[in-house]
């Protein structure tokens, strides 16, 4: 086990610049998830900390030792692919001893150890199977040992679930966070679905176009965005944001209603956006906020999204599952104020 | 027979399959039959002719009218057939492993690793594949010359030991193993040539089959060259060796057939070794991973 340090990492190809400049510190056993759309950067920084590209300029630390100029079998750590990468041609039982191929462990404590990983994931009676006959959930638990088999200091997953079915990706998130319980090793995970950062993460980092936009606690980052691309990223449905005028603690929506933000102290006299999940925004509110016509419903059992065309555009709130608003209703929609956040019009950054 | 014979409701409710496919289906088994005759007719001719006396041999008969082994005997009796044989197996064998493990290696390179260079020098082999082996003969013998390898196995075979088309095939192939193999195995620790060895080669095994079936058979074949760069008649390969059959008056086609005949048995073995990894590559090709 190990922390690792980035440290102002950029990485360019030819004269595009794709990562500007991150850094990063993760503790001796964390589990940190990088998030964000396609492109932001999160695989190339998962490849750059793995040694499988180069680094233009910056430092990675691993233990405390800087591994720019290391090879990948140098940098203690073992990686899990999308694709699986498991060979094949090989056995279960060869795949997973592979990354022992390197190892000079005896024979004895080798077979020990594949027995061993093939236990903690439940795969003894399947060592002798070729990747053919096992299923997708199979599979990516033997790409899983394979990196297991080494105890690296440092785990490093690349979109591991995304080619799972939605039954098996929310059993393997479960998997792979009940193995991080049992071994303890840190772990770096990338992926595009929020919801996985959410419920694995003891820290999410949420990237965009190169740039780390906020580093927090699964809470921190959901309940605290630090601006409106996190706040719309993390959370579905996404959050509305509704423009709006700031003067004092006091936000003026466009069609004159005026809402109070006491976590707000004192505020310039400017645009801002009025940020508020749909979770938090409900028909029966005792603080409302903007009034609109119901559009579409979408029952999800216990409560049912409602889809409100307002004076802002279509904005989406939470009503009962029992007796929501009946489409063309006129809803009055509110919010308590300790759930309103507040955003700079111009560069998006939370001000609440 | 079917204790349930079909009633006749049930038969005059089946539609006849329409006239038009039918004429397609037989004109489709028509074309299949002319072909499969005319690849079966020159090895049936060759082996029937393998068969007859001299003096049948210009009948074109396929059913010899007295049946003999006599030329089995006199070619597998003869010294210089089982050297000729020997030479051809050599050359055909080494050729094929060096050309497996060559072109996978050139292919694997071109393929997998970025260097500043890589797209000329993969253009440059492939530009060799449009230079005629007939110009290429003088240099070949002119380079055979000066190193001393006229009449040699070493001379036989320099010029084939790594083909263009084979580092072009292997290059194609090994697209499709994924990179995320490779980086795999570095991560594990391997060596680059650890790498290709074990994990990229076996990945790759239908194309390695294709090439050794086209190399040895190639190789097997060769006239050209052989007859080039072979004087003594015990350096001669197969193909140069039964040319010789016969003498100025005449060509003794019923030897050069019988030997024709025999020499068919390795690239038989070849082909059945290595259709195999082909077929099972088509198969592997089709499923899901």
């Amino acid at each position: 086990m190990a922390n690792l340090a980035l440290r102002s990492l950029t990485k360019s190809y030819g004269a595009t610049e794709v990562l500007h400049g991150i850094s990063l510190d993760v503790a001796d056993g964390e589990f940190v998830v990088l998030v964000g759309p396609s492109g932001c950067g999160k695989s190339t920084t998962l490849r750059m900390i793995a040694g499988l590209e180069e680094t233009t300029s910056g430092i990675i630390e691993i233990g405390g030792r800087e591994v720019n100029n290391l090879e990948p079998k140098e940098r203690d750590i073992a990686m899990v692919f999308q694709n699986y990468a498991i060979y094949p041609h090989m056995s279960v039982k060869k795949n997973i001893a592979f990354g022992l191929r390197s190892s000079k462990m005896p024979k004895a404590d080798k077979e020990k150890r594949i027995q061993e990983v093939a236990g903690i994931l439940d795969m003894v009676d399947l060592l002798d199977r070729k990747p053919s006959q096992l299923s997708g959930g199979q599979r990516q638990r033997v790409a899983i040992g394979r990196a297991m088999v080494r105890d690296p200091a440092v785990f490093l997953f690349d979109e591991p679930l995304s080619n799972l079915d939605a039954q098996l990706r929310t059993q393997m998130r479960l998997e792979i966070k009940k193995l991080h319980q049992r071994v303890g090793n840190t772990i770096i995970f990338v992926t595009h679905d929020q919801v996985e950062a959410m419920t694995m993460a003891d820290r999410i980092v949420i990237m965009k176009d190169g740039h780390i936009q906020q580093v927090g606690t699964p809470e921190e980052v959901f309940h605290s965005p630090a601006n409106t691309f996190v706040a719309r990223f993390i959370g579905a449905p996404s959050m509305n944001l509704l423009d709006g005028h700031l003067s004092g603690n006091q936000v003026t929506l466009g069609a004159g209603n005026a809402v109070d933000i006491p976590a707000l102290q004192g505020g310039n006299d400017q645009k801002v956006l009025l940020g508020v999940r749909p979770d938090d925004l409900h028909p029966d509110s005792t603080n409302p906020i903007i009034k609109g016509t119901v559009t579409l419903r979408e029952p999800l059992g216990s409560e049912t999204l409602i889809y409100v065309d307002t004076p802002f555009g279509e904005i989406i709130a939470k009503a009962d599952g029992r007796t929501p608003p009946q489409v063309g209703t006129t809803v009055q929609l509110g919010a308590d104020p300790e759930n309103l956040h507040i955003f700079d019009a111009v560069n998006g950054d939370a001000l609440s | 027979m079917s204790d349930i014979a079909p009633s006749a409701d049930t038969l005059l409710m089946a539609k006849p399959a329409p006239r038009s496919r039918n004429m397609g289906q037989i004109l489709r088994w028509l074309i299949l039959f002319i072909g499969g005759i005319a690849m079966i007719m020159p090895i049936a001719y060759m082996i029937s002719t393998s068969l007859k006396w001299p003096h049948e041999v210009y009948n074109v008969n396929l059913i010899p009218e007295e049946p003999t082994i006599e030329n089995y005997t006199y070619v597998l009796e003869d010294g210089r057939f089982y050297w000729w044989f020997v030479n051809s197996i050599i050359i055909a064998t080494v050729t094929t492993i060096c050309n497996l493990l060559f072109d996978s290696l050139v292919g694997y390179t071109l393929c997998k690793f970025r260097f500043p260079g890589r797209t000329i020098v993969f253009i440059a082999i492939l530009c060799t594949l449009m230079i005629p082996t007939e110009m290429l003969v003088i240099p070949w013998y002119l380079m055979s010359q000066s190193f001393g390898w006229l009449d040699s196995y070493w001379g036989i075979m320099f010029p084939g030991l790594m083909t263009a088309f084979g580092t072009f095939l292997m290059k194609q192939f090994f697209e499709s193993v994924p990179d995320d193999f490779i980086e795999a195995a570095r991560i594990d620790g391997l060596n680059e040539l650890q790498i290709w060895w074990t994990v990229a080669m076996p990945l790759v095994k239908p194309a390695l089959a294709a090439l050794a079936i086209f190399v040895f058979l190639g190789n097997w074949t060769a006239f050209l060259w052989p007859l080039i760069v072979t004087n003594s008649v015990d350096m001669y390969t197969i193909p140069v060796g039964l040319s010789g059959f016969g003498d100025e008056a005449d060509v003794a086609w019923e030897l050069i057939m019988t030997g024709a005949a025999i020499s068919t048995i390795p690239t038989l073995v070849v082909f059945l070794i290595f259709q195999r990894f082909i077929i099972r590559g088509v198969v592997m090709a089709g499923l899901k991973g």
